[in-house]
């Protein structure tokens, strides 16, 4: 299905700066991604890392410059066609954002939910993506009756469910002890092998050594070079 | 379809207390306008039955022959407002005069010759029978060069009717009114639920719901609490209905109160206004929580 050797841009941001009130988050952003791409941003904490990948997903609203993402204009797109870029997208947040009143299963479900998949899809689909992170056993659980890396296990089935071409990671192995960031990262990597373009921001230097993908810095809102 | 359904029914039961407050808000509010509907009905019948009684007696001048009576009657019942007009004789009159005064109509064994006037007895149909209406009927019958004199006694109904009319108006700002409140108290609701669950709709946009799939949920849960209100309501309204009815009729063995319940129609109009109720507030609550 997914090309792999059509490397051609599928995000695009040229000139983007980001204002959180006077305070300059983000400074004259110029970046493409191409398909298929494992792209680390780093940078101290502070920098702007999540706040780069919260314009991609258009948590917050670039303040100036431009964002093209798999052909939409991110600053043309109506309110109501938000929810098809985001399902382009599969997001993996610092703070997991798994919903607390939802077992494991109902959680990752409701990506395909939203999409208005069937039932007996939805049923396979999420079974064999906890299958793939390793917790199909937990399906029933709450999340906060989970470990921290046992939640993020479920954020990254969550992000993979609905198929998405791209996905954004804030430093999802951040909070993890080694083992279970570990497990994460291989996770992370199957995406990337089946075809999927990855953003990851972390401060973890090793893991970009590990992999030797390409990455960006971030100091102060700006991209330096090294 | 199913889905929203079982969300929206998965809500109301985490958020018992603040639905149970919701349709008892609901069905109270359903109970007070629906008692005054019902109060409405009822009088209304019995207006109009009692309209029906209400009669004008036109006297014939004393010269007027028997021939004469087939046309002037139809002149009567050709105009409008008259139901029936019915020809009482002089003798006749006399007849239910004695009776009503029985005892002492041994008086009027002395009167040598009947000093009453023929006449008519008109009754007029349900809806011409307000004063004005009347009023402008008596005036007309009086044009009849046949008619010597019109009597009509029961203009304090008219007054009575005006009365009830203003009452009935009353009736209908009142029901606005609770109809407004009920809305903005399942706004509310709606609201606090959504407040609770910030959390979880934010999560749910930023993995790609749409707002129509977040909504509907909300849309189905005000309806349904809207519907149970309304059940509710009718059902507490029906059972004091029947206590109260079963014990007027104890005490009064008469068909002149005879007091009914809403036919169903009304009835399921009322529990689907209730659901209207439940579906408005849901729209108040969720256009705000769009805008923001
Ligand atoms: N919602 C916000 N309002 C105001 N300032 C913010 C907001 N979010 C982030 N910032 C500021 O923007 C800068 C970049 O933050 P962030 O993108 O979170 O950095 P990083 O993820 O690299 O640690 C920081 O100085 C932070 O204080
Ligand atoms: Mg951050």
């Amino acid at each position: 299905m997914i090309d792999k050797n059509d490397k051609s841009a599928i995000i695009l941001m040229f000139h983007v700066h980001k204002k959180y009130g006077s305070k300059k988050a983000l400074i004259n952003i110029n970046l493409d991604v191409s398909k298929n791409e494992f792209l680390f941003i780093t940078g101290p904490s502070g920098a702007g890392k999540s706040t780069l990948l919260k314009l991609l997903y258009l948590g917050e609203s670039v303040s100036e410059g431009q964002i093209l993402i798999d052909g939409m204009n991110l600053s043309r797109i109506s309110r109501k066609r938000i929810p098809l870029l985001r399902r382009k997208l599969g997001i993996i947040f610092q703070d997991y954002k798994l919903i607390p009143t939802k077992t494991v299963f109902d959680n990752v479900a409701l990506v395909l939910e939203a999409m208005g998949k069937k039932r007996q899809f939805v049923q396979k689909k999420v079974n064999s993506v906890l299958r793939t992170v390793g917790m199909e056993s937990r399906f029933n659980a709450l999340p906060q009756s989970l470990s921290g890396g046992e939640q993020q296990r479920i954020a990254v089935a969550r992000a993979v469910v609905g198929a998405p071409k791209i996905i954004l990671a804030d430093e999802p192995t951040g909070s993890l002890d080694s083992e279970s960031a570990g497990v994460i990262f291989d996770l992370l990597k199957g995406f990337h092998t089946r075809g999927g373009t990855l953003i990851v921001a972390t401060h973890d230097k090793e893991l970009i050594r590990k992999t030797g993908c390409r990455a960006i810095h971030l100091k102060e809102g700006r991209q330096v070079s090294k | 379809m199913i889905l929203f359904f079982k969300r929206a029914i998965y809500d109301i039961r985490t958020n018992r207390f603040l639905n149970a407050v919701t349709i008892i808000t609901i069905s109270l509010s359903i109970l007070i306008v629906s008692s005054l509907v019902l109060f409405f009905v009822n009088a209304n019948d019995y207006m109009n039955s009692w309209k029906k009684g209400i009669k004008i007696i036109a006297y014939l001048k004393p010269d007027i022959g028997k021939a004469n009576l087939v046309d002037i009657k139809s002149k009567i019942q050709g105009l409008y407002g008259v139901a029936e007009a019915e020809f009482i004789s002089k003798e006749e009159a006399m007849k239910r005069l004695r009776e009503q005064i029985k005892r002492q109509s041994s008086l009027l064994d002395g009167l040598n010759e009947n000093p009453l006037p023929d006449a008519f007895e008109i009754r007029l149909t349900g809806q011409s029978s307000n004063s004005e209406k009347i009023e402008n009927l008596a005036v007309q019958l009086e044009s009849l060069p046949e008619i010597d004199d019109v009597e009509y006694g029961q203009r304090w109904i008219g007054r009575f009717v005006k009365v009830f009319e203003l009452f009935r108006l009353t009736g209908y700002a009142m029901s606005g009114i609770f109809f407004i409140a009920a809305v903005f108290i399942v706004a509310n609701t709606i609201r606090l639920v959504i407040y609770s669950r910030r959390e979880e709709i934010e999560i749910m946009r930023l993995i790609g719901a749409s707002d129509r799939f977040i909504k509907a949920p909300f849309y189905i849960e005000g309806i349904i609490q809207g519907a149970l209100g309304g059940i509710i309501g009718l059902a507490a309204l029906f059972a004091a209905f029947f206590y109260i009815s079963t014990s007027v009729e104890h005490g009064l063995s008469s068909d002149l109160l005879h007091i009914r319940f809403f036919p169903l129609r009304l009835s399921i109009t009322i529990i689907l206004c209730s659901m209207l109720v439940g579906w408005l507030g849901c729209f108040i609550s969720l256009r705000q929580f769009l805008k923001e």
